[in-house]
């Protein structure tokens, strides 16, 4: 601080501090407590805002355990509350398509890094940047397109005789699934790539050299030396997955349903903004632990995810 | 052995791109089907008129002009910050920096739509009503973050010294600042200021939290899907794929004329 006084003078320093606490405290801090104190309040009509009902309570978040349906799990039935239902489904679902991402895009680094012509990399980087710049909803309608029972796909598979009858692909999770694995893949393979680019390829040679297979170098050299790069990855796909809106919206059946479709139900729908704040806590509060949980598992920092 | 593997590697990287494009080409073509739903099949004929209806929608023209507001005030504000963090950051250290940093970083993966509703709740309190100055602030309270690691990555390669020697021979601290820091960091606040317009563009959850009433592209193409959708969205997402196009073809030949005006200038010196 010191220094930057030294530098930039006390004016400019002054400056530069209280845009950071403008942005800090008022664009995270505060709102974030806005909304945990918020959490805690009954929904009331205006005037009786401050009266003697306005008082602190956990009613809001108990809340998720209203209204319960039967659910299967393992073959076993269930009476579970429907919001917690929704809830677990969601960091679930978030799981395997990050799962699928990371599956699907390690060979693509891998290959982009330590395969292809280097001369021809940045133009395939391009070609990939492309669907990224392409807005979201955008993508979720292609998909939209492409899934609907009358459409591209279900045509294509009929005349090559794949299927005999039409299939019904925006059931159940189905077409959410399918749209969060292609809008977020490409936040799982540039830290991968990245991460791959930076391994000596020489490493790579001399485990072949010395006769390792093709597994055992990817197990012990690559995978090893792109944990940063992959844990980068799966926390962006992971974090997205569960916080989007559109894709569920756009892609969701009659029986599929988002977390955070029922906060936008209780904030939009409901209008009531206590409860969807005690609703927004929960997914904030439980996407971090579970993300800190496996960061903690595979041994990563924030800082390392941030590169 | 070796050659079939490469082989097949190869044909996955080009499988690969084939699902990334696809979708794209097939919600393109889908923009000259005659057919009041938006497919490619059945194909009933080429029209323009989706792009003649789009053209016509006063709605859509309101969204634009919406979202060209929202990411420019975005982009401006969040190069503001990002860059002042950044350099912020960079003079400190210790556990403070630990703190400070994190809490940064945090906020790029708080869901949108806490954040979405957390900035409605605190100005609504204070009595600022819901609008696209919300959304503004919403999304800059996520994408300075970004700015501020690109700024952040191109401190590492600035001498400080220059800033000392400009300090020796009598400059200003705004001199410092404009003449020497800031020329430096200019590529990185570039940079930073295309990711946070297109970031900004793309923006949905916080937007849909925080808007009112008013409309941004996205959360009109957002409700064309969910109610009574004609292929002029379509007509929209093609000339949106097209303006990506060229901006990504423009940018991947500056890149082969800069390599190429190195190569020449190597090639002198190697005469």
């Amino acid at each position: 601080m010191q220094d930057l006084i030294r530098r930039y003078g006390a004016g400019l320093t002054g400056l530069m501090v209280l845009l950071v606490a403008f942005w800090l405290l008022m664009l995270v801090i505060i709102p974030n407590i806005t909304l945990f104190e918020s959490s805690f309040r009954p929904y009331l009509p205006v005037v009786e805002m401050g009266g003697p009902r306005d008082v602190y309570s956990v009613n809001n978040y108990m809340k998720v355990f209203d209204g319960s349906v039967e659910t299967t799990i393992l073959g076993m039935t269930f009476m579970v509350p429907v919001h917690i239902r929704t809830f677990f489904l969601t960091i679930w679902y978030s799981v395997t398509v990050t799962l699928a991402c990371f599956v699907l895009a390690y060979p693509i680094a891998f290959y982009l890094a330590k395969i292809a012509n280097p001369k021809s990399v940045p133009t395939l980087l391009l070609l990939l940047f492309v669907p990224l710049w392409v807005s979201e909803v955008l993508r979720a309608f292609a998909w939209w397109i492409i899934l609907a029972l009358k459409g591209p796909l279900n045509s294509l598979l009929l005349s090559l005789s794949l299927i005999d009858k039409p299939v019904r692909w925006i059931t159940d999770y189905d077409a959410v699934l399918i749209g969060l694995v292609y809008t977020y893949i490409l936040f799982m393979l540039f830290p991968i790539y990245n991460a791959i680019s930076s391994l000596d390829t020489n490493q790579i040679e001399a485990a072949e050299d010395l006769g390792a297979s093709r597994w055992r170098i990817h197990w012990r050299i690559v995978l090893p030396h792109s944990k940063p790069g992959i844990a980068s990855g799966a926390v962006m796909v992971f974090m997205l997955s569960a916080g989007s809106l559109l894709v569920p919206s756009i892609l969701g059946s009659t029986t599929s349903q988002w977390f955070t479709q029922t906060i936008q139900q209780w904030m939009n729908d409901a209008l009531d903004w206590n409860t969807a704040s005690a609703y927004a806590f929960l997914l904030l509060f439980l996407c971090t632990a579970f993300v800190s949980l496996v960061m903690w598992i595979f041994r990563v920092k924030l800082s390392d995810i941030a590169k | 052995m070796h050659k079939l593997r490469t082989t097949l590697s190869h044909l996955y990287m080009g499988a690969f791109l084939i699902y990334l494009i696809i979708p794209l080409v097939i919600m393109a073509g889908a923009a000259f089907n005659d057919s009041k739903l938006p497919s490619i099949v059945p194909w009933r004929g080429w029209t323009l008129r989706w792009f003649h209806d789009l053209f016509q929608d006063e709605r859509m023209w309101t969204a634009l002009f919406n979202t060209m507001v929202v990411a420019l005030a975005v982009a401006v504000i969040s190069i503001i910050i990002g860059t002042a963090s950044a350099i912020l950051i960079n003079s400190i250290s210790g556990r403070i920096r630990t703190v400070i940093y994190g809490l940064m970083i945090s906020t790029i993966l708080i869901p949108g739509a806490v954040i979405g509703i957390s900035t409605l709740l605190m100005w609504n309190k204070i009595g600022v009503p819901p609008g696209l100055h919300l959304s503004v602030l919403g999304q800059v309270s996520y994408i300075a973050a970004m700015v501020m690691l690109l700024v952040l990555a191109r401190l590492q390669t600035f001498d400080g010294a220059l800033e000392e020697a400009a300090l020796d021979l009598g400059a200003s601290h705004g001199q410092v600042m404009r003449r020497i820091l800031l020329p430096h960091l200019y590529p990185a606040i570039g940079a930073g200021g295309a990711v946070a317009f297109f970031q900004s563009i793309e923006n949905f959850n916080v937007t849909q939290f925080t808007r009112g009433g008013a409309d941004t592209l996205t959360v009109y193409v957002f409700s064309r899907v969910r109610s009574g959708i004609t292929p002029t969205i379509n007509a929209l997402a093609l000339i949106m794929i097209t303006i990506t196009l060229m901006a990504a073809v423009w940018y991947e030949l500056s890149r082969r004329r800069k390599e190429r005006i190195m190569l020449a200038g190597m090639s002198r010196d190697e005469d």
